[in-house]
């Protein structure tokens, strides 16, 4: 089997997902093909050097509709014989993307990928594609649908993560992230954004917020308690699903889940005679890529299950591995990885995670590869693993080693 | 025998009039349904003819779809009984949406003719979805009419093309209470929703649709949906706003009818699918999940229980046939205590002379005034005229003296539990009251047969047993005693047809039917909390089986300290046999430190000051901490479940119960059996006997003695057959 390796891993910042935000100005189809010809330019490719463009992008209507994947190909400096596909798994399609090169160059069906993804939530607001998982009743009532954050509370009730644990997290990540940017440990990824003219928009992560502390989070209010104790009532469906519950407590807010963003991530993938044919030098090499499905309820259990079902593919040990991204969609989420594998927050999550910077949902699955590629690289440690958690009940995982 | 009749008059009107004949209220079958589309036919090919106008000739439109056809449809329709349940509604739909388009060009939408529904009065199911489908609905200002679509309550949804129609008309929104709810209408708040166009003086109604008929233009004839550029009301499932309202829809339905009424489940898909495609496919939608319904083994036993038998039953199906009327004239109550009172009242309500009596006057008046209470309520709610409220009020006299008794012809006592007390009112009473009197016990603990040795005539004694609130319970559970007489039935049974209730006739044995059931339901509940099973899943298994109430709750509401009172009485009477000293010790425990249940505003669970339950009370976790691994839900709503139906089983073996469909009606309108099986008898054939024994055989196992599956469940488990099968009415035995 041929081996597939990471080459380059580059990322935009991350711009707050609403109108106010610095990237809301940016299309979404630029943001991509910024990203695209970042990837093109750093690794001096040919405009036809790749055998595809695999992009992830959630939701895919309006100016994210038409695959934009192809269209972001257009709009960059790549050769039109590339073409492009876009991919949906929700909050991993990013990871998923770049999986799905790292597969096809294992297969040996093309040498070099470039893959990632991309999310405008400012101009593409989430959940306006609609969907039947929630609104067809057949399949709503046979899923027991809630949306993400009250699943994110049932996680929270079941395996009893406090208010104060959920904001505990939250506030560790906002301290992690702000040291990061002060010492600058995101800057071989990230990129600026610029307008036509090369005047820049953004050149740092804008969400991150360093004083936030326990108090500031004490303050604000549960999102996801109105929509589940009165109205529409998603508690009830929710405790149909977990009996065993008296009632839901509700822990997330605006403060300890992840930020609306807009963003994008890049990652070149390539075989060894790729590298070889352009001068590159393999950063990591894929060791193994995993998903799963689990109960659509609780929904954002995957990446323990994931874990697990990666763990035993590989033979490995949970303590084989040095170094962990876990997708902070909430932070019950990373609680519950981190009591199941009993794992040390050291090697969690080191730089701050989406709670801080925020979580455009197309683009993070690749952000956070790359984040754990940068990471792995600067403590010099070999082995790391990438996890998120995803809409409907699912997980993801990557493991990478360093070459 | 025509149930249609067609008229032409001179103006060139057509007035199509249903009236079936020997009938209160017009019903639909099928031959009816053909004799419609004839007249259609016929009107819309005669050239003379400008309009039509659907009435009746009745003093109220129609009830609705005639259920005993329902319920026969899928059995009629032979090998394949979907694709003849299906066939049928599609020819329904066809029929009405031949009125709805009535000629007109399909593409100019020219050239209809208009058909206007004039009612009278009541339209129900597809009594209104047939005016549905006309271009004008047109409904007498009569006070009693009531228009809606009630089909939800007894398992089915609007099939007719009401859940296509109500919703692209009024949106989703809107549609709600009307469909999902089953909620009957007045023809004003109609009018006001937009559902009817008029609402005219009863004398003007054939003039008024007359009128609309010459007016009308060819545009007054094309439903919104027949539109170019239509658009859904509140907006399609894919649209914006619609989405939110779909997505709500599906959580509300889901979480209040926790997913066992396959009918509501049906209907919102109808709604859904149907929203997002054209008319005509969206009746095809419609009829596709209506068939489903109707081929869902709940339906059949809703219907058969919620409906037909329950109608059978109030109208005397198991009435002695040889004795002549009871009905009662003047009603003597023992005892003005909650019970009483509430006796009192829905027998003044039903326009019976009652005697209240108490043993001092100040009780008795406090008994009356339980009944003004009420109407109170009722005219403050706009359902009760301050005239209605005397009316009733002057039915009823409260006193002390039992010489006011002479000239009853009915007595209930419902005096304190205790039978020297009851002995002694009923001596009290014999001195005063006629000889062909018949004597009641409201009792809902003492044999029936042993206060009867109190009285000279116990031919003439019997067990009426209410349940409280007397006023919305509106089952009354008739016990005879060894010696009671069919006259002594015969009068409780008219008795209860006229204050509107429904009654079972049982045995006497312990508890009855209704209480010998409720009862090992709470301590199985019970039990379990003594066991360190989480008391939020005792709870939510019963509701997750279609119990109103979990076991714990309905404790609360009932009291602690009465559980408390049957179990040590219980225990007294059986001695050494009795079963339930595990779950006593909770119950005891409780009573022993103060917690009674709502009414002491701590039970099980916590209350506020204002007594709103807000949650389990903390105190059971460290009485009888959760143990760490958990029964499945499974086995804890079989648990739940199966205690009460073996119960209701073993009552039927014995004789308590001499009919399954009074098991099955009593067990739904007494204690809340899961209504969406149709009562236990219902439910066991919905499993099937071999499965049913196969869970009992699990549960005796794992679980105890009480699980063991009784041998008449084993005897249909091995011989293939169902309860409805061998013991109901020839026309019920398909389940």
């Amino acid at each position: 089997m041929t081996e597939a390796y990471i080459y380059d891993s580059v990322r935009s910042p991350r711009g707050k997902g609403k109108t106010d935000g610095t990237l809301n100005e940016v299309p979404a189809v630029r943001l991509s093909a910024l990203a695209l010809n970042e990837i093109k330019t750093r690794n001096n490719l040919d405009g036809h050097a790749v055998e595809d463009v695999i992009w992830g992008n959630v939701t895919q209507v309006g100016e994210q509709g038409a695959c934009l994947a192809r269209s972001a190909v257009l709009y960059s400096d790549l050769d039109e014989s590339i073409p492009g596909v876009a991919v949906n798994r929700f909050c991993s399609s990013a990871l998923e993307s770049v999986n799905m090169a790292a597969a096809q160059v294992m297969a040996g069906m093309g040498e070099g990928y470039i893959a990632g993804g991309v999310e405008s939530m400012s101009r593409v607001p989430m959940g306006s594609d609609g969907g039947a998982i929630a609104a067809d009743p057949t399949l709503a009532m046979k899923s027991y649908f809630v949306p993400q954050g009250i699943s994110a509370d049932i996680i929270a009730t079941k395996y009893g993560f406090s208010r104060d644990d959920c904001d505990a997290l939250a506030v560790e990540s906002q301290r992690r992230a702000a040291r990061a940017q002060k010492e600058g440990r995101f800057a071989k990824s990230m990129f600026t954004v610029r307008d036509q003219n090369g005047i820049a928009i953004l050149d740092h992560d804008e969400m991150v917020r360093e004083s936030t502390d326990m108090q500031t989070l004490g303050a604000l209010r549960p999102s996801f308690k109105d929509m589940g104790e009165t109205m529409p009532g998603f508690d009830a469906v929710a405790l149909m699903k977990y009996p065993e519950l008296e009632k839901i407590n509700h822990v997330h807010h605006a403060g300890n889940s992840s930020g609306i963003a807009d963003g994008t991530s890049a990652m070149l993938v390539g075989s060894k005679a790729f590298g070889e044919k352009y001068g590159l030098t393999p950063r990591a090499r894929f060791k193994r890529m995993t998903k799963i499905g689990t109960d659509p309820t609780i929904m954002l259990t995957g990446p323990v299950s994931v874990t697990e079902k990666i763990l035993k593919e590989t033979g490995m040990k949970f303590s084989d591995i040095d170094l962990f991204e876990v997708n902070e969609a909430f932070a019950a989420v990373v609680l519950r990885f981190m009591t199941y594998f009993d794992a040390d927050p050291d090697k969690v999550n080191v730089n701050g995670g989406a709670i801080a910077m925020g979580h455009p949902l197309g683009a993070t699955g690749a952000v956070i590869l790359g984040t754990l590629l940068d990471e792995m690289e600067r403590a010099d440690k070999e082995t790391g693993l990438a996890t998120l958690c995803i809409g409907s009940g699912m997980g993801v995982a990557t493991i990478i080693e360093r070459v | 025998m025509a149930e249609f009749h067609y008229k032409l008059d001179d103006d060139g009107i057509a007035t199509i009039t249903w009236d079936v004949p020997e009938k209160s209220m017009n019903v639909l079958s099928f031959d009816g349904l053909r004799e419609l589309d004839a007249h259609v036919d016929t009107a819309l090919g005669d050239d003379a003819v400008k309009g039509v106008i659907i009435t009746s000739g009745k003093k109220d439109f129609a009830g609705g779809m005639d259920l005993n056809i329902l319920a026969r449809m899928g059995a009629e329709a032979g090998d394949n009984p979907a694709e003849g349940i299906f066939n049928g509604i599609m020819q329904l739909h066809g029929a009405l949406r031949k009125i709805e388009l009535a000629g007109m060009d399909r593409k100019t939408k020219k050239g209809g003719k208009p058909i206007v529904a004039a009612l009278p009065g009541t339209a129900a199911g597809i009594g209104f979805e047939l005016p549905l489908a006309c271009h004008h609905i047109i409904v007498a200002d009569n006070p009693k009419a009531k228009l809606g679509l009630p089909e939800i309550l007894v398992g089915l949804f609007p099939g007719a093309g009401g859940a296509t129609r109500v919703p692209r008309k009024i949106g989703l929104m809107a549609a709600a209470p009307i469909l999902m709810e089953g909620r009957m209408q007045s023809p004003a708040k109609m009018k006001g929703l937009g559902l009817i166009d008029e609402v005219v003086p009863a004398e003007n109604l054939i003039a008024a649709a007359k009128a609309w008929i010459s007016s009308a233009k060819d545009a007054d004839l094309v439903k919104p949906w027949d539109q170019k550029g239509y658009k859904y009301p509140g907006g399609a499932p894919y649209h914006p706003a619609g989405f939110q309202m779909f997505v709500g829809a599906n959580v509300m339905i889901h979480g209040k009818t926790q997913g066992v009424y396959p009918a509501a489940k049906s209907l919102l898909a109808a709604i859904y699918e149907g929203a997002i495609v054209p008319f005509d496919t969206a009746l095809k939608v419609e009829a596709r999940w209506f068939t489903k319904v109707m081929t869902t083994p709940s339906t059949a036993g809703m219907i058969r229980s919620l409906f037909l038998n329950k109608q059978a039953l109030e109208k005397g199906a198991v009435r002695p046939k040889e004795i002549d009327d009871q009905r009662v004239k003047k009603l003597g109550v023992l005892g003005a205590g909650m019970m009483g009172a509430g006796i009192a009242y829905v027998s003044a309500l039903a326009g019976i002379e009652v005697v209240l009596i108490d043993a001092t006057q100040e009780a008795a008046e406090r008994g009356k005034a339980h009944s003004e209470g009420i109407l109170d309520g009722g005219i403050k709610r706009k359902k009760v005229t301050p005239e209605k409220k005397e009316a009733v009020l002057a039915n009823i006299t409260p006193t002390t003296d039992y010489g006011a008794l002479k000239g009853c012809d009915l007595i209930i006592e419902a005096v304190f539990e205790d039978p020297k007390v009851k002995a002694g009112v009923t001596k009290q009473a014999e001195e005063v009251i006629p000889a062909d009197c018949i004597f009641a016990s409201n009792t809902s603990t003492l044999p029936i047969s042993s206060l009867a040795s109190a009285s000279t005539r116990p031919e003439q004694f019997i067990g009426i047993h209410f349940f409280s609130p007397v006023h919305k319970m509106n089952l009354v559970e008739i016990i005879k005693g060894h010696k009671t007489g069919p006259r002594a039935v015969a009068k409780a049974l008219d008795f209860v047809r006229q204050i509107r209730k429904t009654p079972i006739v049982v045995n006497d044995e312990r508890f009855f039917y209704a209480n010998r059931c409720i009862i090992p339901y709470i301590n199985e509940g019970v039990l379990m909390v003594k066991e360190g099973v989480r008391p939020a899943l005792i709870e939510h298994a019963a509701r997750l089986f279609g119990m109103p109430l979990g076991p714990l709750q309905l404790t609360d509401e009932t009291s602690i300290d009465l559980g408390v009172k049957i179990a040590k009485a219980t225990k007294a009477a059986m001695g050494n046999a009795y079963p339930n000293d595990a779950a006593d010790e909770v119950m005891f425990k409780l009573f022993d430190e103060g917690r009674y249940g709502r009414k002491t505003n701590g039970g099980f669970y916590a209350y506020d000051d204002k007594g709103k339950r807000i949650g389990l009370w903390q105190g059971l976790a460290q009485h009888w901490p959760p143990k760490a691994e958990q029964p499945s839900l499974e086995d804890v709503k079989m648990r739940l479940a199966m205690v009460q139906t073996l119960e209701a089983v073993r009552a039927f073996e014995t004789h308590v119960l001499e009919d399954i469909r009074e098991g099955d009606v009593g067990a739904i309108l007494g204690w809340g059996f899961a209504p969406w099986s149709g009562g236990p008898f219902s439910w066991l054939d919905i499993l099937g006997a071999k499965q049913a024994v196969g869970i009992c055989d699990h549960l005796e196992k794992t679980y105890g003695a009480r699980f063991a599956a009784p041998d008449l469940l084993r005897e249909l488990a091995a011989k293939g057959e169902t309860f409805y099968g061998r013991f109901g009415p020839a026309d019920q035995a398909a389940a």
